[in-house]
């Protein structure tokens, strides 16, 4: 039986959301890919949607985040506030680390 | 008698039947698919479609009015909004998806939508309206969710922080609105009374003790 996917990331982490495109179910929005953004909570680990809507397991079940985007990261021409953002819930699997500028 | 019943083709129902649509043959497919394996029956099917249609935005706005009344509820239900709702004598599901409660403030002001299709709360508050699933709304809520906003008749100040949430998984949100001012003395049930459905999606602000009255 396959494990869980392991929590990755922690809150604050910089992440960028892969840009994929795999065929079926997939529940990454197509303008927040390549984006970079920011984890503000961990909602919790669930059955992979893109297995589960093909008649499979889900698993291994994967961290689902809550990750934060400014509005003129996801839009260059974005008509509001600087402050103004857009929050997505996104699947372990679509992110990749960030390092945050001045780290190591 | 007048000749006005020309339009049936507004009232879609009404007038001509062209037959069962391709989505509603799909659906009746499914569902003599799921009794035939023996995975669930017609009589559980047509239970949750009526538990469905018994949700109303009214259980929304009760939950609403109660955390306005009483912090300690309202702290409650924006860490665990399953917990918190139930108490409250409802009986959300234990399954996925979840519910969380975000909260609009004098500073920050959130907006619910689902760019994919048309996840909604509707373990509390029913079905979602047409506008919610149009492709217009759902496009437009993240690219320029202000005037989206205002075509909703509700002007968002330049000081205060959007917050678009695309519900694209596993969480549904609800919106907890921001108390309207000159409310102190209202009852929890008359507070209730000012919350409405799209108050609690985002596009709009709840009544006011004026605009209840008019």
């Amino acid at each position: 039986m396959a494990t869980d996917a392991s929590v990755k990331y922690r809150i604050n982490d910089l992440v960028k959301v892969r840009v994929a495109s795999p065929p079926g179910h997939f529940r990454t929005p197509t303008y927040i890919q390549g984006k970079t953004g920011q984890i503000v909570a961990l909602c919790g680990v669930f059955p992979n949607p893109e297995s589960l809507a093909h008649a499979g397991s889900g698993l291994p079940k994967q961290p689902l985040y809550r990750v934060e985007f400014e509005q003129s990261e996801v839009w260059a021409e974005y008509p509001g506030p600087a402050k103004d953002k857009i929050l997505v819930d996104i699947y372990q699997h679509w992110l990749e680390p960030v390092e945050a500028p001045g780290e190591p | 008698m007048s000749d006005q019943h020309d339009d049936h083709k507004l009232h879609p129902g009404i007038g001509e039947d062209s037959g069962p649509s391709e989505y509603e043959l799909r659906a009746k497919a499914m569902e003599d698919l799921l009794v035939t394996k023996g995975i669930c029956t017609r009589e559980e099917v047509q239970r949750e479609v009526d538990l469905m249609d018994a949700r109303s935005p009214s259980d929304g706005a009760k939950i609403v009015a109660r955390a306005w009344v009483d912090s300690d509820y309202k702290a409650m239900l924006l860490a665990d909004a399953h917990t918190a709702i139930n108490e409250l004598g409802f009986h959300l599901p234990d399954t996925t998806p979840q519910l969380a409660v975000v909260e609009n403030t004098d500073t920050v002001h959130h907006l619910v939508v689902c760019t994919l299709c048309s996840c909604y709360p509707r373990m509390l508050l029913g079905r979602p309206p047409d506008w919610y699933k149009s492709l217009s709304y759902r496009s437009r809520a993240v690219v320029e969710p202000r005037a989206v906003m205002r075509e909703f008749g509700l002007e968002i100040g330049e000081e205060v922080e959007v917050r678009i949430l695309d519900s694209t998984a596993d969480l549904r949100y609800l919106v907890l609105p921001k108390r309207p001012e000159g409310t102190e003395n209202m009852s929890e049930a008359e507070l209730a009374g000012l919350v409405t459905r799209d108050s609690m999606i985002g596009v709009t602000t709840p009544r006011t003790p004026e605009t209840a009255a008019a």
